[in-house]
Protein backbone atom coordinates (compact mmCIF):
# COMPACT_ATOMS: atom_id res chain seq x y z
CA UNK A 1 0.00 0.00 0.00
CA UNK A 2 0.91 4.02 -0.33
CA UNK A 3 2.01 4.17 3.56
CA UNK A 4 3.96 1.26 3.72
CA UNK A 5 7.80 1.89 3.84
CA UNK A 6 11.13 -0.44 3.13
CA UNK A 7 12.75 -1.53 5.80
CA UNK A 8 15.29 1.26 5.09
CA UNK A 9 12.66 4.01 4.50
CA UNK A 10 11.92 2.86 8.54
CA UNK A 11 15.15 2.81 9.96
CA UNK A 12 15.79 6.38 7.65
CA UNK A 13 12.62 8.02 9.34
CA UNK A 14 13.49 6.84 12.89
CA UNK A 15 17.35 8.25 12.93
CA UNK A 16 16.09 11.25 11.95
CA UNK A 17 13.12 11.66 14.12
CA UNK A 18 15.81 10.76 16.48
CA UNK A 19 17.81 13.70 15.61
CA UNK A 20 15.33 16.04 15.72
CA UNK A 21 14.02 14.66 19.21
CA UNK A 22 17.41 15.33 20.10
CA UNK A 23 17.94 18.66 19.23
CA UNK A 24 14.22 19.65 20.87
CA UNK A 25 15.07 17.54 24.13
CA UNK A 26 18.68 17.91 24.82
CA UNK A 27 18.72 21.30 27.09
CA UNK A 28 15.81 19.59 29.23
CA UNK A 29 17.79 16.41 29.41
CA UNK A 30 21.15 18.24 29.89
CA UNK A 31 19.36 20.22 32.73
CA UNK A 32 18.04 16.71 34.43
CA UNK A 33 21.71 15.26 34.50
CA UNK A 34 23.03 18.34 35.67
CA UNK A 35 20.49 18.45 38.87
CA UNK A 36 21.61 15.32 39.51
CA UNK A 37 25.34 15.66 40.21
CA UNK A 38 27.00 17.31 43.54
CA UNK A 39 28.30 20.47 42.29
CA UNK A 40 31.68 19.51 42.73
CA UNK A 41 31.46 16.94 39.63
CA UNK A 42 29.85 18.95 37.68
CA UNK A 43 32.70 21.79 38.16
CA UNK A 44 35.13 18.31 37.55
CA UNK A 45 37.44 19.40 34.66
CA UNK A 46 38.39 17.93 31.87
CA UNK A 47 34.23 17.42 31.45
CA UNK A 48 32.88 13.79 31.91
CA UNK A 49 29.63 12.29 30.23
CA UNK A 50 29.03 10.98 33.30
CA UNK A 51 29.31 10.72 37.09
CA UNK A 52 29.28 7.97 39.85
CA UNK A 53 27.14 9.12 42.42
CA UNK A 54 24.03 10.83 40.78
CA UNK A 55 21.70 11.82 43.73
CA UNK A 56 18.45 13.95 44.02
CA UNK A 57 20.24 16.73 47.03
CA UNK A 58 19.80 19.06 44.84
CA UNK A 59 15.91 18.70 45.02
CA UNK A 60 16.25 19.19 49.03
CA UNK A 61 18.95 21.40 49.07
CA UNK A 62 17.57 24.38 46.77
CA UNK A 63 15.07 25.33 49.33
CA UNK A 64 17.72 26.32 51.67
CA UNK A 65 20.12 28.33 49.10
CA UNK A 66 17.14 30.38 47.94
CA UNK A 67 14.80 30.16 50.89
CA UNK A 68 12.23 32.39 48.98
CA UNK A 69 11.66 29.35 45.81
CA UNK A 70 8.56 28.24 47.32
CA UNK A 71 7.08 31.60 47.15
CA UNK A 72 8.16 32.18 43.49
CA UNK A 73 6.62 28.94 42.50
CA UNK A 74 3.04 29.78 44.56
CA UNK A 75 3.54 33.43 42.85
CA UNK A 76 4.35 31.79 39.33
CA UNK A 77 1.03 29.60 39.72
CA UNK A 78 -0.84 32.52 41.39
CA UNK A 79 0.06 35.00 38.31
CA UNK A 80 -1.03 32.64 35.70
CA UNK A 81 -3.90 31.67 37.52
CA UNK A 82 -5.28 35.01 37.97
CA UNK A 83 -4.51 36.25 34.27
CA UNK A 84 -6.62 33.19 33.50
CA UNK A 85 -9.82 33.89 34.97
CA UNK A 86 -9.72 38.17 34.15
CA UNK A 87 -8.44 37.29 30.87
CA UNK A 88 -11.84 34.42 30.43
CA UNK A 89 -14.06 37.11 32.09
CA UNK A 90 -13.33 39.64 29.32
CA UNK A 91 -12.86 36.81 26.50
CA UNK A 92 -15.95 34.55 26.82
CA UNK A 93 -18.75 37.77 25.46
CA UNK A 94 -16.54 39.28 22.88
CA UNK A 95 -15.68 35.83 21.44
CA UNK A 96 -19.42 35.42 21.47
CA UNK A 97 -20.36 38.40 19.49
CA UNK A 98 -17.81 37.74 17.28
CA UNK A 99 -18.76 34.28 16.96
CA UNK A 100 -22.42 34.74 16.40
CA UNK A 101 -23.73 38.01 16.10
CA UNK A 102 -23.46 40.87 13.60
CA UNK A 103 -22.61 44.39 14.49
CA UNK A 104 -21.00 47.70 13.40
CA UNK A 105 -16.98 48.05 13.43
CA UNK A 106 -16.81 43.99 13.82
CA UNK A 107 -14.08 43.02 11.21
CA UNK A 108 -12.63 45.83 12.29
CA UNK A 109 -12.59 45.83 16.01
CA UNK A 110 -11.41 42.24 15.30
CA UNK A 111 -8.44 43.48 13.13
CA UNK A 112 -7.22 45.82 16.30
CA UNK A 113 -7.62 42.79 18.46
CA UNK A 114 -5.22 40.83 16.48
CA UNK A 115 -3.40 43.84 15.97
CA UNK A 116 -2.28 43.53 19.79
CA UNK A 117 -0.83 40.32 19.04
CA UNK A 118 2.03 41.91 16.69
CA UNK A 119 3.55 43.88 19.89
CA UNK A 120 5.36 42.22 22.83
CA UNK A 121 5.68 44.22 25.51
CA UNK A 122 8.75 45.25 24.91
CA UNK A 123 7.75 48.23 22.99
CA UNK A 124 5.38 49.43 24.87
CA UNK A 125 7.61 49.01 28.37
CA UNK A 126 7.95 52.53 29.01
CA UNK A 127 4.61 53.83 28.48
CA UNK A 128 3.20 51.04 30.46
CA UNK A 129 5.63 51.65 33.13
CA UNK A 130 4.24 55.09 33.16
CA UNK A 131 0.40 53.93 33.11
CA UNK A 132 1.44 51.26 35.92
CA UNK A 133 3.08 53.56 38.19
CA UNK A 134 -0.01 56.58 37.60
CA UNK A 135 -2.01 53.72 38.67
CA UNK A 136 0.32 52.88 41.68
CA UNK A 137 0.38 49.31 40.89
CA UNK A 138 4.06 48.90 40.41
CA UNK A 139 5.54 46.48 42.99
CA UNK A 140 2.52 44.66 43.28
CA UNK A 141 1.33 41.54 41.31
CA UNK A 142 -1.22 43.83 39.20
CA UNK A 143 1.71 45.51 37.70
CA UNK A 144 3.06 41.46 36.22
CA UNK A 145 -1.28 40.43 35.85
CA UNK A 146 -2.35 43.46 33.83
CA UNK A 147 -0.08 43.36 31.42
CA UNK A 148 -0.13 39.62 30.98
CA UNK A 149 -4.35 40.13 30.73
CA UNK A 150 -4.09 42.56 28.05
CA UNK A 151 -1.95 40.53 26.07
CA UNK A 152 -3.36 37.45 26.08
CA UNK A 153 -7.24 38.74 25.51
CA UNK A 154 -6.51 38.90 21.63
CA UNK A 155 -5.44 34.96 21.58
CA UNK A 156 -8.42 34.32 23.53
CA UNK A 157 -10.93 35.48 21.83
CA UNK A 158 -9.43 34.24 18.41
CA UNK A 159 -9.49 30.89 19.94
CA UNK A 160 -12.80 30.57 21.35
CA UNK A 161 -14.53 32.16 18.75
CA UNK A 162 -13.76 29.30 16.58
CA UNK A 163 -14.60 27.28 19.12
CA UNK A 164 -18.04 28.68 19.51
CA UNK A 165 -18.39 29.09 15.62
CA UNK A 166 -19.13 25.04 15.88
CA UNK A 167 -21.95 25.07 18.19
CA UNK A 168 -24.80 24.76 16.20
CA UNK A 169 -27.45 27.63 16.29
CA UNK A 170 -30.56 26.02 16.48
CA UNK A 171 -29.88 25.57 20.37
CA UNK A 172 -30.14 29.19 20.36
CA UNK A 173 -32.70 30.04 18.60
CA UNK A 174 -34.86 27.29 20.09
CA UNK A 175 -34.23 29.13 23.15
CA UNK A 176 -35.34 32.85 21.79
CA UNK A 177 -38.33 31.65 20.50
CA UNK A 178 -38.93 30.49 23.84
CA UNK A 179 -39.00 34.14 25.03
CA UNK A 180 -35.33 33.92 26.75
CA UNK A 181 -33.11 37.05 26.50
CA UNK A 182 -30.05 37.05 24.88
CA UNK A 183 -28.11 37.42 28.19
CA UNK A 184 -29.84 34.68 29.49
CA UNK A 185 -29.72 32.28 26.01
CA UNK A 186 -25.26 33.23 26.54
CA UNK A 187 -25.58 32.33 30.03
CA UNK A 188 -27.92 28.82 30.29
CA UNK A 189 -27.69 27.45 26.60
CA UNK A 190 -24.01 28.75 24.99
CA UNK A 191 -22.03 28.78 28.23
CA UNK A 192 -22.76 24.97 29.19
CA UNK A 193 -22.53 23.97 25.32
CA UNK A 194 -19.02 25.61 25.59
CA UNK A 195 -17.83 24.02 28.44
CA UNK A 196 -15.32 21.96 27.11
CA UNK A 197 -14.01 24.66 24.27
CA UNK A 198 -13.80 27.11 27.55
CA UNK A 199 -11.32 24.69 29.10
CA UNK A 200 -8.88 24.23 26.06
CA UNK A 201 -8.14 28.15 25.76
CA UNK A 202 -8.49 28.49 29.42
CA UNK A 203 -5.79 26.20 29.45
CA UNK A 204 -4.07 27.65 26.43
CA UNK A 205 -4.31 31.32 28.23
CA UNK A 206 -2.87 29.49 31.14
CA UNK A 207 0.15 28.41 29.41
CA UNK A 208 0.87 31.47 28.11
CA UNK A 209 0.25 33.27 31.72
CA UNK A 210 2.83 31.02 32.75
CA UNK A 211 5.13 31.67 29.87
CA UNK A 212 5.12 35.34 29.55
CA UNK A 213 6.18 36.26 32.84
CA UNK A 214 9.47 36.88 33.15
CA UNK A 215 9.76 40.13 31.09
CA UNK A 216 7.05 42.14 33.28
CA UNK A 217 8.19 40.63 36.54
CA UNK A 218 12.16 41.89 35.68
CA UNK A 219 10.49 45.50 34.78
CA UNK A 220 7.76 46.55 36.68
CA UNK A 221 8.14 43.95 40.14
CA UNK A 222 11.47 45.01 42.33
CA UNK A 223 10.33 43.16 45.38
CA UNK A 224 11.23 40.12 45.70
CA UNK A 225 8.80 38.66 47.51
CA UNK A 226 6.03 38.51 44.67
CA UNK A 227 8.32 37.70 41.84
CA UNK A 228 7.56 34.66 39.51
CA UNK A 229 9.96 31.68 39.42
CA UNK A 230 11.37 32.64 36.10
CA UNK A 231 12.69 35.57 37.55
CA UNK A 232 13.24 34.61 40.96
CA UNK A 233 15.23 31.42 39.19
CA UNK A 234 18.25 34.03 38.34
CA UNK A 235 19.14 34.12 42.56
CA UNK A 236 21.13 30.80 42.02
CA UNK A 237 23.68 32.88 40.73
CA UNK A 238 25.17 33.63 43.56
CA UNK A 239 28.21 36.26 44.39
CA UNK A 240 30.83 33.53 45.29
CA UNK A 241 29.29 30.54 42.68
CA UNK A 242 26.77 29.47 40.59
CA UNK A 243 24.69 26.18 42.17
CA UNK A 244 24.03 25.04 38.60
CA UNK A 245 22.70 22.07 40.37
CA UNK A 246 20.01 23.53 42.29
CA UNK A 247 18.95 25.89 39.35
CA UNK A 248 18.28 23.28 37.12
CA UNK A 249 16.54 21.04 39.99
CA UNK A 250 14.54 24.40 40.52
CA UNK A 251 13.58 25.16 37.09
CA UNK A 252 12.85 21.78 36.32
CA UNK A 253 10.08 21.60 39.26
CA UNK A 254 8.95 25.30 38.42
CA UNK A 255 7.81 23.72 34.62
CA UNK A 256 5.99 20.38 36.11
CA UNK A 257 2.79 22.94 37.26
CA UNK A 258 2.55 23.51 33.16
CA UNK A 259 3.99 20.05 31.64
CA UNK A 260 1.32 17.87 34.19
CA UNK A 261 -1.83 20.02 32.80
CA UNK A 262 -0.29 19.67 29.84
CA UNK A 263 -0.02 16.22 29.35
CA UNK A 264 -3.35 15.77 30.50
CA UNK A 265 -5.08 18.04 27.70
CA UNK A 266 -2.30 17.59 25.17
CA UNK A 267 -4.48 16.03 22.54
CA UNK A 268 -7.09 18.80 22.74
CA UNK A 269 -4.58 21.81 23.20
CA UNK A 270 -3.23 21.04 19.80
CA UNK A 271 -6.01 20.48 17.80
CA UNK A 272 -7.18 23.52 19.61
CA UNK A 273 -3.85 25.73 19.01
CA UNK A 274 -3.55 24.85 15.80
CA UNK A 275 -7.18 24.74 14.15
CA UNK A 276 -6.20 27.69 12.27
CA UNK A 277 -3.91 25.63 10.52
CA UNK A 278 -6.84 23.45 8.97
CA UNK A 279 -9.81 24.56 7.02
CA UNK A 280 -12.92 23.31 6.61
CA UNK B 1 -43.05 26.50 27.31
CA UNK B 2 -46.79 26.27 26.64
CA UNK B 3 -46.33 29.78 24.74
CA UNK B 4 -44.03 28.49 22.24
CA UNK B 5 -46.94 26.79 19.25
CA UNK B 6 -48.34 30.03 20.13
CA UNK B 7 -45.35 32.28 19.11
CA UNK B 8 -44.91 29.99 16.37
CA UNK B 9 -48.04 30.37 14.93
CA UNK B 10 -47.41 34.09 15.24
CA UNK B 11 -44.50 33.61 13.34
CA UNK B 12 -41.86 35.74 15.68
CA UNK B 13 -38.69 33.76 15.85
CA UNK B 14 -37.07 36.99 17.08
CA UNK B 15 -35.99 37.57 21.08
CA UNK B 16 -38.76 39.16 22.92
CA UNK B 17 -39.18 42.55 21.98
CA UNK B 18 -37.77 43.93 25.42
CA UNK B 19 -34.57 42.28 24.56
CA UNK B 20 -31.48 44.70 23.84
CA UNK B 21 -30.75 45.08 19.62
CA UNK B 22 -28.48 43.14 18.47
CA UNK B 23 -25.86 45.35 17.75
CA UNK B 24 -26.18 47.17 21.03
CA UNK B 25 -25.74 43.64 22.85
CA UNK B 26 -22.69 43.01 20.52
CA UNK B 27 -20.68 46.13 21.67
CA UNK B 28 -21.72 45.56 25.62
CA UNK B 29 -20.10 42.05 24.80
CA UNK B 30 -16.81 43.52 23.42
CA UNK B 31 -16.58 46.56 25.10
CA UNK B 32 -14.91 45.49 28.16
CA UNK B 33 -12.16 43.42 26.44
CA UNK B 34 -12.03 46.83 23.67
CA UNK B 35 -11.63 48.81 27.35
CA UNK B 36 -9.08 47.10 28.48
CA UNK B 37 -6.75 46.80 25.37
CA UNK B 38 -7.15 50.29 24.97
CA UNK B 39 -6.15 51.28 28.20
CA UNK B 40 -2.77 48.51 28.31
CA UNK B 41 -2.32 48.72 24.26
CA UNK B 42 -3.69 51.70 22.44
CA UNK B 43 -3.20 54.57 25.17
CA UNK B 44 0.81 53.69 25.93
CA UNK B 45 0.98 53.36 22.22
CA UNK B 46 0.40 56.87 21.49
CA UNK B 47 2.18 57.50 24.48
CA UNK B 48 5.08 56.05 22.77
CA UNK B 49 4.65 58.41 20.09
CA UNK B 50 4.34 61.41 21.76
CA UNK B 51 7.34 60.57 24.18
CA UNK B 52 9.66 60.04 21.06
CA UNK B 53 9.66 63.96 20.08
CA UNK B 54 10.90 64.32 23.67
CA UNK B 55 14.26 64.27 25.60
CA UNK B 56 12.45 62.42 27.92
CA UNK B 57 14.39 60.73 31.65
CA UNK B 58 13.47 60.42 35.31
CA UNK B 59 14.23 64.43 35.75
CA UNK B 60 11.69 65.61 33.13
CA UNK B 61 10.58 65.96 29.78
CA UNK B 62 11.54 68.44 27.04
CA UNK B 63 10.42 69.17 23.23
CA UNK B 64 13.46 68.32 20.96
CA UNK B 65 11.15 67.58 17.72
CA UNK B 66 12.98 65.00 15.46
CA UNK B 67 16.26 65.07 17.22
CA UNK B 68 15.81 61.55 18.65
CA UNK B 69 14.91 60.36 14.93
CA UNK B 70 17.79 62.24 13.42
CA UNK B 71 20.25 61.00 15.74
CA UNK B 72 19.16 57.58 15.26
CA UNK B 73 19.49 58.02 11.30
CA UNK B 74 23.03 59.59 11.56
CA UNK B 75 23.94 56.87 13.81
CA UNK B 76 26.06 54.09 12.47
CA UNK B 77 25.43 52.12 15.11
CA UNK B 78 21.94 52.17 14.98
CA UNK B 79 22.44 51.37 11.18
CA UNK B 80 24.32 48.11 11.90
CA UNK B 81 21.58 47.16 14.82
CA UNK B 82 18.83 47.30 12.22
CA UNK B 83 20.85 45.02 9.63
CA UNK B 84 21.37 42.65 12.56
CA UNK B 85 17.91 42.41 13.48
CA UNK B 86 16.80 41.72 9.60
CA UNK B 87 19.61 38.80 9.34
CA UNK B 88 19.07 37.06 12.70
CA UNK B 89 15.18 37.31 11.54
CA UNK B 90 15.74 35.76 7.99
CA UNK B 91 18.12 33.24 9.42
CA UNK B 92 15.98 32.33 12.56
CA UNK B 93 13.17 32.16 10.57
CA UNK B 94 14.53 30.32 7.70
CA UNK B 95 15.68 27.83 9.86
CA UNK B 96 12.36 27.20 12.04
CA UNK B 97 10.75 27.06 8.53
CA UNK B 98 13.20 24.56 7.12
CA UNK B 99 13.20 22.28 10.69
CA UNK B 100 9.63 22.61 11.03
CA UNK B 101 8.60 20.93 7.49
CA UNK B 102 10.89 18.55 8.12
CA UNK B 103 9.86 17.85 11.46
CA UNK B 104 6.19 17.74 10.37
CA UNK B 105 7.12 15.43 7.13
CA UNK B 106 8.53 13.27 10.35
CA UNK B 107 5.99 13.05 12.53
CA UNK B 108 3.22 12.45 9.87
CA UNK B 109 5.02 9.87 8.73
CA UNK B 110 2.93 6.18 9.18
CA UNK B 111 5.27 4.47 11.37
CA UNK B 112 4.28 3.23 14.86
CA UNK B 113 5.05 5.81 18.30
CA UNK B 114 4.38 8.66 16.17
CA UNK B 115 1.64 9.32 18.79
CA UNK B 116 3.93 9.56 21.35
CA UNK B 117 6.86 11.60 19.21
CA UNK B 118 4.01 14.84 18.68
CA UNK B 119 3.88 15.04 22.39
CA UNK B 120 7.63 15.09 22.94
CA UNK B 121 8.38 18.14 19.96
CA UNK B 122 6.08 20.18 22.18
CA UNK B 123 7.52 21.17 25.41
CA UNK B 124 10.06 24.29 24.20
CA UNK B 125 6.64 25.64 23.05
CA UNK B 126 4.73 25.70 26.55
CA UNK B 127 8.04 25.91 29.19
CA UNK B 128 8.85 29.30 29.90
CA UNK B 129 11.47 31.02 28.16
CA UNK B 130 12.87 32.07 30.22
CA UNK B 131 13.42 28.55 32.13
CA UNK B 132 14.41 27.16 28.84
CA UNK B 133 17.06 29.37 28.20
CA UNK B 134 18.90 28.60 31.67
CA UNK B 135 18.95 25.15 30.28
CA UNK B 136 20.78 26.44 27.27
CA UNK B 137 23.10 28.77 29.24
CA UNK B 138 23.92 25.71 30.89
CA UNK B 139 24.79 23.39 27.28
CA UNK B 140 26.63 27.08 26.52
CA UNK B 141 28.91 26.66 29.24
CA UNK B 142 32.81 26.56 28.08
CA UNK B 143 33.60 24.62 30.99
CA UNK B 144 30.76 22.44 32.47
CA UNK B 145 28.40 22.04 29.03
CA UNK B 146 27.81 19.04 27.36
CA UNK B 147 28.60 20.67 23.44
CA UNK B 148 32.17 22.29 24.62
CA UNK B 149 33.35 19.31 26.76
CA UNK B 150 31.99 16.86 23.60
CA UNK B 151 34.20 19.19 21.41
CA UNK B 152 37.21 18.74 23.72
CA UNK B 153 36.80 14.71 23.71
CA UNK B 154 36.41 14.77 19.87
CA UNK B 155 39.34 16.76 19.62
CA UNK B 156 37.94 19.52 17.55
CA UNK B 157 39.13 22.07 20.50
CA UNK B 158 42.05 21.81 23.09
CA UNK B 159 40.47 23.87 25.48
CA UNK B 160 36.64 24.52 27.39
CA UNK B 161 35.18 27.00 24.84
CA UNK B 162 32.46 29.24 25.92
CA UNK B 163 30.00 29.89 23.29
CA UNK B 164 28.88 33.04 24.38
CA UNK B 165 32.05 35.35 25.03
CA UNK B 166 32.81 35.79 21.17
CA UNK B 167 30.80 37.89 19.18
CA UNK B 168 30.41 35.68 16.11
CA UNK B 169 29.79 32.27 17.91
CA UNK B 170 27.79 34.41 20.63
CA UNK B 171 25.18 35.25 17.62
CA UNK B 172 25.16 31.93 16.08
CA UNK B 173 24.25 30.12 19.53
CA UNK B 174 21.48 33.21 20.18
CA UNK B 175 20.32 32.04 16.92
CA UNK B 176 20.45 28.35 17.70
CA UNK B 177 18.68 28.74 21.04
CA UNK B 178 15.73 31.00 19.23
CA UNK B 179 14.67 28.37 16.64
CA UNK B 180 15.28 26.01 19.24
CA UNK B 181 11.94 27.91 20.84
CA UNK B 182 10.53 28.90 17.59
CA UNK B 183 10.33 24.95 16.11
CA UNK B 184 7.89 23.43 17.63
CA UNK B 185 4.71 25.63 16.72
CA UNK B 186 5.68 25.65 13.25
CA UNK B 187 5.95 22.08 13.24
CA UNK B 188 2.59 21.29 14.73
CA UNK B 189 1.09 23.85 12.74
CA UNK B 190 2.54 22.23 9.60
CA UNK B 191 1.67 18.82 10.83
CA UNK B 192 -1.73 19.93 11.37
CA UNK B 193 -2.37 21.53 8.17
CA UNK B 194 -0.58 17.96 6.52
CA UNK B 195 -3.18 16.40 8.69
CA UNK B 196 -6.00 18.15 6.81
CA UNK B 197 -4.65 17.39 3.26
CA UNK B 198 -7.47 14.57 1.60
CA UNK B 199 -5.77 11.23 1.13
CA UNK B 200 -7.86 10.89 -2.44
CA UNK B 201 -5.22 13.67 -3.97
CA UNK B 202 -2.43 11.33 -2.65
CA UNK B 203 -4.04 7.51 -3.81
CA UNK B 204 -4.48 9.49 -7.71
CA UNK B 205 -1.23 10.04 -7.50
CA UNK B 206 -0.06 7.20 -5.86
CA UNK B 207 -2.13 4.87 -8.57
CA UNK B 208 -0.69 7.04 -11.45
CA UNK B 209 2.76 5.94 -9.82
CA UNK B 210 4.00 9.03 -8.33
CA UNK B 211 7.16 8.65 -5.74
CA UNK B 212 7.23 9.64 -2.38
CA UNK B 213 9.30 13.09 -3.38
CA UNK B 214 6.88 13.62 -6.36
CA UNK B 215 4.12 13.84 -4.23
CA UNK B 216 5.72 15.92 -1.32
CA UNK B 217 6.72 18.45 -3.56
CA UNK B 218 3.45 18.73 -5.90
CA UNK B 219 0.66 17.97 -3.60
CA UNK B 220 1.80 18.26 0.47
CA UNK B 221 3.35 21.74 -0.47
CA UNK B 222 1.16 23.52 -2.33
CA UNK B 223 -1.86 22.27 -0.29
CA UNK B 224 -0.03 23.58 2.75
CA UNK B 225 1.18 26.57 1.25
CA UNK B 226 -1.11 28.75 2.85
CA UNK B 227 -0.34 27.88 6.26
CA UNK B 228 3.61 27.98 4.91
CA UNK B 229 3.05 31.31 4.36
CA UNK B 230 0.96 32.57 7.57
CA UNK B 231 3.45 30.89 9.89
CA UNK B 232 6.44 32.62 8.05
CA UNK B 233 5.29 35.61 9.13
CA UNK B 234 3.53 34.98 12.45
CA UNK B 235 7.50 33.59 12.85
CA UNK B 236 9.10 36.27 11.48
CA UNK B 237 7.42 38.99 13.85
CA UNK B 238 7.92 36.61 16.95
CA UNK B 239 11.28 36.50 16.12
CA UNK B 240 11.52 40.05 15.25
CA UNK B 241 10.27 40.48 19.01
CA UNK B 242 12.38 38.34 20.62
CA UNK B 243 13.17 39.26 23.69
CA UNK B 244 13.67 36.94 26.36
CA UNK B 245 16.13 34.20 24.56
CA UNK B 246 18.92 37.01 23.99
CA UNK B 247 18.32 39.04 26.74
CA UNK B 248 18.92 35.73 29.30
CA UNK B 249 22.02 34.08 27.10
CA UNK B 250 24.00 37.59 26.64
CA UNK B 251 21.86 40.79 27.49
CA UNK B 252 22.67 42.06 23.73
CA UNK B 253 26.92 41.59 23.88
CA UNK B 254 29.13 40.52 23.62
CA UNK B 255 29.73 44.02 22.22
CA UNK B 256 26.52 44.24 21.02
CA UNK B 257 26.92 41.50 18.64
CA UNK B 258 23.21 40.17 19.73
CA UNK B 259 21.87 43.78 19.89
CA UNK B 260 18.57 43.44 17.82
CA UNK B 261 16.41 46.67 17.78
CA UNK B 262 14.23 45.10 20.59
CA UNK B 263 17.28 44.80 22.89
CA UNK B 264 18.51 48.08 21.76
CA UNK B 265 14.71 49.82 22.68
CA UNK B 266 15.18 47.81 26.27
CA UNK B 267 18.34 48.91 27.19
CA UNK B 268 18.24 52.64 25.70
CA UNK B 269 14.58 53.04 27.75
CA UNK B 270 14.80 50.66 31.13
CA UNK B 271 18.12 50.01 31.60
CA UNK B 272 19.77 53.67 30.57
CA UNK B 273 16.57 55.72 31.66
CA UNK B 274 16.57 57.28 28.22
CA UNK B 275 12.56 57.12 27.70
CA UNK B 276 12.78 59.73 24.69
CA UNK B 277 15.06 57.91 22.20
CA UNK B 278 13.90 54.85 23.49
CA UNK B 279 10.32 55.71 22.50
CA UNK B 280 11.94 56.72 18.94
CA UNK B 281 13.22 53.24 18.59
CA UNK B 282 10.22 51.61 19.71
CA UNK B 283 7.88 53.86 16.81
CA UNK B 284 10.42 52.30 14.45
CA UNK B 285 9.77 49.32 15.48
CA UNK B 286 6.18 49.53 15.59
CA UNK B 287 6.75 50.85 11.60
CA UNK B 288 8.38 48.08 10.82
CA UNK B 289 5.88 45.48 12.51
CA UNK B 290 2.90 47.68 10.38
CA UNK B 291 4.69 47.15 7.16
CA UNK B 292 4.63 43.41 8.12
CA UNK B 293 0.93 43.24 8.73
CA UNK B 294 0.23 44.80 5.72
CA UNK B 295 2.70 42.46 3.57
CA UNK B 296 1.03 39.29 5.70
CA UNK B 297 -2.24 40.49 4.64
CA UNK B 298 -1.47 40.93 1.06
CA UNK B 299 0.70 37.94 0.66
CA UNK B 300 -1.92 35.63 2.16
CA UNK B 301 -4.56 36.50 -0.09
CA UNK B 302 -2.81 36.55 -2.69
CA UNK B 303 -1.84 32.45 -1.80
CA UNK B 304 -5.34 31.70 -0.84
CA UNK B 305 -6.93 32.88 -4.36
CA UNK B 306 -3.86 30.81 -6.21
CA UNK B 307 -3.99 28.13 -4.27
CA UNK B 308 -7.42 28.09 -4.06
CA UNK B 309 -8.65 27.63 0.00
CA UNK B 310 -11.65 30.14 0.60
Amino acid sequence: MMDKYTKLQTVGIYAALLVFLTFILLPFFEMFMASLRPLEHLFRSPYQFWSDDFSFQAYSDMWDTVPLLGRYIFNSVFIATSVTLITMVFVVPAAYAYARLDFPFKNASLAIFLGVNMFTGAVLLIPLYRVLRSLGLLNTYWAMIVPGVAFLIPTGIWLLRSYLEKIPKELEEAAFVDGASRMYTLRRVVLPLATPGLIVVGTAVFIGAYAQQFLFAITFNQQRELQPLPAGLFEFIGYQDVTWNQMMAAALVGVLPVMVIFLFLQKYLVAGLTAGAVKE
Amino acid sequence: MADVTQQIGQGTFKPKAKTLPEAVFAWLLIGPAMLFIAIIVAWPLAETIRLSFMEAGLGGEEYVGLANYQDLVESRKFHQTIVRTFYWMFLSVGLKLVLGLIGATLLNAAVPGRALFRVLVMPPWIIPMAIGMIGWLWLYNGYFGVLSGSMMSLGITDGPFEFLAYKRSAFYSAVVADVWVGTPMVTLFFLAAMQGVSRDLYEAAWVDGAGRWYRFRRITIPQIMPVIVSMSLLSAIFTFNSFEVIWILTEGGPRSATTTLIIDTYKTAISNFKFGEGSARAVIIVILLGVFALLYLNVLKFVNRKYGTK
